[in-house]
């Protein structure tokens, strides 16, 4: 179990890392992407080695697919729309998120 | 019909009331209303006349115990003598014939009816005063009449000399009254009654101390002096001229001013029981009667030269009385109380008829100036002829009313030398200036043609009741006629009347000196043989001394009213600077204590209140800095957290992280944050400036 809690780890940190650090706001996407499957790692995980019989670990992760897929296309839709506003897609112009 | 006496004063009472309340925009209908009113009160007391000498004289009494204390009652009653009947005749009659020339006299005037509803309560006063039966009840209607008196008085309120006028008279009869009520406690503390037959009993018995007798007696007169107008308080008289001239005709020539000598002869039997008292009395009104009649020598009023006249003819019947209590005091034998009460009487009438027929001259040619007039008898027949009557009648001259009233007087003061000498120089002065004022108004050339040319006579309603009157003032001295058995002295005495021989030659003599005044005043002012300028002239200083009435006004004004006022304006002082002094004072306190608070108020409190918020504001200015609006710098953020929060769960070595730590660790890497966040936007902002500048 710790191997597949240590890989959830290492994905989610990428990910995290990604989001922070990644100036394409695509980019940032898909580091999304890198922590939502790490959290499906860990229900997956847990459902194995905790709750023995039963499939509730992979149904959640299942939803967790779907709930990003339709997450992925709302950020695009945003990523639309800042692309026509600021000319590109580079997160470090888009600051309107203040008071 | 004399147990309804009592209805003869309510009726003008009931005609006052309907007038106010619902008759007075209808004016002659107030008027005659009135009119029938008294009218009905007249018959009514020839009736009563007629009953009381079927008497023969002996008093009526009914009365009502409205308050009652053990030994002590106060009553309202009626007491019908040969005195009330007289009164009550004397006060219908003029009260009757006033109203009835009020028609005339006043018409287009606005207060109207009003005029006739202040009548109408006069009468109902002045009726009431005279058929009352204790001095509790005479001292109301006493009250009474004062108060309509000082209503007619000031009728032409708008007038200020009427308005000033009224003022003096209610003020100076009411220091009369002033006596006259301290004489109603003796009475009530020594008689224990009010009752006249009971004071009267109580004064006879002799269980009274004799100054006891002499002070009531004293005080009783004082409210006498203030109503009759004797000196010293006779001042407020001649200023009264100022209402109409009906009023001074009832109110102060006939009528109210003769209520003074009604109550002396009412109290009769206490001034009989002390002489002093009565010779007080006696010289009062001597002293009175000549001033009076030496002052209206030289006056040109026409209205206050009878008024002077008045006051001369009052203290005459005052003297009279005073006299016969003196004489009988002694045990001597007076006509006094006969020839005051006499006098009286015939007065009422002359006088009356005097007044009117000044007043009907004053409405012809609207002046009271006798200097201005002259010449009138051509225009106004019926007015020259009734005052020439009138004024025959108080010069004495047989066979007219005054004669036989003024020769019971003369024949009072027979016994007493002084006094016989000063009451026939009166009767000279008084038959003297009244043909001086009979010369000047209706003989001789006009003086004012524009005035002479508008004069008038006067309509019938104001020459009638001169004619009723002038009828009077001839005939009605005849009940007195010293030879008649049946006649005013028997009616008086109750069927007794005491022996009393007339004496020729004293009536010779009063004839005399009535004639000689009329003839000096026919050389003077008709044949103009005598100068009166140069009299004048020679005579300046007594001419100015009677022309300003012995500055009397002056006087009372600077012993008087002067320290009145002084004290007043002293008070004023008082009030404004210590009363005024320490509201003012309290107030200005009040308002610096305010400001004291107003500074706490603006530098605490607000200071606190804003500092808050200050310092809210400043905390908040440097918290900004951390929204930095990227969406990257909340996720770290977020992060971060996330770490710290897991922090709190895991134990390390060397120390625990609770949440009080946590937080306050948590506040101070806020705070941090805040100043990186801040430094990091200046420097972006200065780059930015650098950028724009290098561009331009």
């Amino acid at each position: 179990m710790f191997h597949y809690l240590a890989l959830a780890v290492i994905l989610f940190s990428i990910g995290l890392f990604g989001v922070l650090t990644r100036r394409n706001v695509i980019g940032i996407l898909m580091s999304l992407e890198l922590m939502f499957n790490a959290a499906n790692i860990n229900f997956v995980a847990f459902n194995k080695y905790i709750i023995t019989d039963g499939l509730t670990g992979q149904i959640f992760a299942i939803f967790i697919i779907v709930v990003a897929a339709a997450e992925a296309v709302v950020g695009l839709a945003i990523v639309l729309l800042i692309y026509r506003n600021w000319q590109g897609i580079d997160m470090d112009h888009v600051n309107i998120m203040k008071w | 019909m004399t147990e309804y006496a009592f209805l003869i004063p309510l009726l003008p009472l009931f005609a006052f009331v309907i007038v106010v309340f619902s008759l007075r925009w209808k004016e002659k209908v107030s008027a005659w209303f009135s009119i029938a009113m008294i009218v009905i009160s007249w018959l009514m007391s020839v009736v009563v006349l007629i009953e009381t000498i079927g008497r023969q004289g002996a008093p009526y009494e009914a009365y009502y115990t409205f308050v009652s204390f053990t030994n002590f009652h106060l009553e309202i009653g009626i007491l019908v003598d040969a005195l009330t009947a007289i009164m009550l005749m004397v006060v219908t009659t003029i009260g009757a014939c006033t109203e009835i020339y009020s028609i005339g006299y006043m018409k287009d005037d606005p207060l109207f009816s009003r005029f006739f509803a202040y009548l109408s309560l006069f009468l109902f006063s002045m009726l009431g005063l005279v058929v009352a039966n204790n001095f509790f009840m005479i001292f109301i209607f006493w009250e009474l009449v004062g108060l309509t008196s000082y209503l007619l008085i000031g009728f032409w309120f708008e007038k200020k000399s009427a308005a000033d006028a009224c003022k003096k008279a209610f003020i100076t009869t009411r220091t009369g009254d002033l006596g006259f009520l301290v004489g109603l406690f003796m009475i009530g503390v020594y008689c224990g009654t009010f009752n006249y037959g009971g004071v009267f009993d109580s004064v006879a018995s002799g269980m009274i101390p004799a100054g006891i007798v002499t002070a009531i007696a004293i005080f009783v007169f004082c409210g006498a002096v203030g109503k009759s107008a004797q000196f010293p308080l006779h001042v407020w008289l001649p200023d009264a001229m100022e209402g109409p001239t009906p009023v001074s005709c009832l109110i102060h020539a006939a009528t109210m001013v003769a209520a003074g000598v009604y109550l002396v002869a009412r109290s009769m039997n206490i001034f009989v029981a002390s002489a002093d008292a009565s010779l007080v009395v006696a010289i009062i009104g001597v002293v009175t009667s000549f001033m009076a009649a030496s002052i209206a020598l030289v006056q040109v009023d026409i209205k206050r030269i009878l008024a002077y006249s008045t006051v001369s003819q009052l203290g005459y019947m005052i003297m009279a009385l005073g006299l016969y209590g003196y004489d009988t005091a002694h045990h001597h034998h007076s006509a006094g109380y006969m020839a005051g009460t006499f006098h009286l009487m015939t007065h009422a009438a002359f006088k009356g008829l005097l007044f009117l027929a000044a007043g009907s001259v004053i409405h012809a040619v609207h002046t009271n100036d006798i200097r201005e007039m002259g010449g009138l008898s051509q225009k106004m027949k019926i007015t020259s002829l009734t005052f020439i009557i009138a004024s025959l009648s108080i010069a004495g001259i047989f066979p007219l009313s005054g004669f036989w009233s003024k020769d019971e007087i003369v024949a009072t003061a027979a016994h007493h030398p002084v006094f016989l000498v000063v009451t026939l120089v009166i009767a000279f002065m008084t038959a003297f200036y009244m043909f001086r004022l009979c010369f000047l108004t209706f003989f001789g050339e006009p003086r004012d043609q524009h005035r002479f040319d508008h004069a008038h006579e006067s309509p019938r309603v104001m020459t009638w009741p001169l004619i009723v009157l002038a009828f009077l003032s001839i005939f009605a001295g005849w009940v007195g006629i010293p030879w008649l058995h049946h006649g005013y002295t028997w009616f008086l005495y109750q069927g007794n009347p005491p022996e009393h021989t007339p004496s020729w030659v004293l009536m010779i003599i009063a004839t005399i000196v009535g004639l000689s005044g009329i003839g000096l005043a026919y050389l003077i002012y008709y044949k103009k043989t005598i100068s009166a300028e140069k009299i004048g002239s020679t005579f300046r200083p007594i001419y100015t001394l009677l022309f300003n009435k012995y500055y009397f006004d002056e006087i009372y004004q600077k012993l008087i009213i002067d320290p009145i006022m002084a004290f007043a304006r002293f008070m004023w002082t008082f009030d404004a600077r210590v009363i005024d002094g320490a509201v003012n004072g309290t107030a200005w306190a009040t308002i610096l204590w305010s400001d004291i608070k107003e500074w706490f108020d603006t530098w605490i409190v607000d200071g606190a209140v804003n500092g808050a918020g200050w310092l809210i504001q400043k905390w908040s200015n440097l918290l900004r800095f951390i929204q930095t609006g990227k969406v990257q710098f909340y996720a770290l953020f977020i992060a971060i957290l996330v770490v710290l929060f897991g922090l709190t769960k895991v134990e390390f070595a060397s120390a625990t992280y609770t949440w009080p730590k946590m937080t306050v660790i948590f506040l101070a890497g806020l705070l941090l944050l805040a100043l990186v966040s801040r430094a990091i936007t200046a420097r972006e902002k200065a780059q930015q400036n650098n950028k724009e500048d290098n561009r331009s």
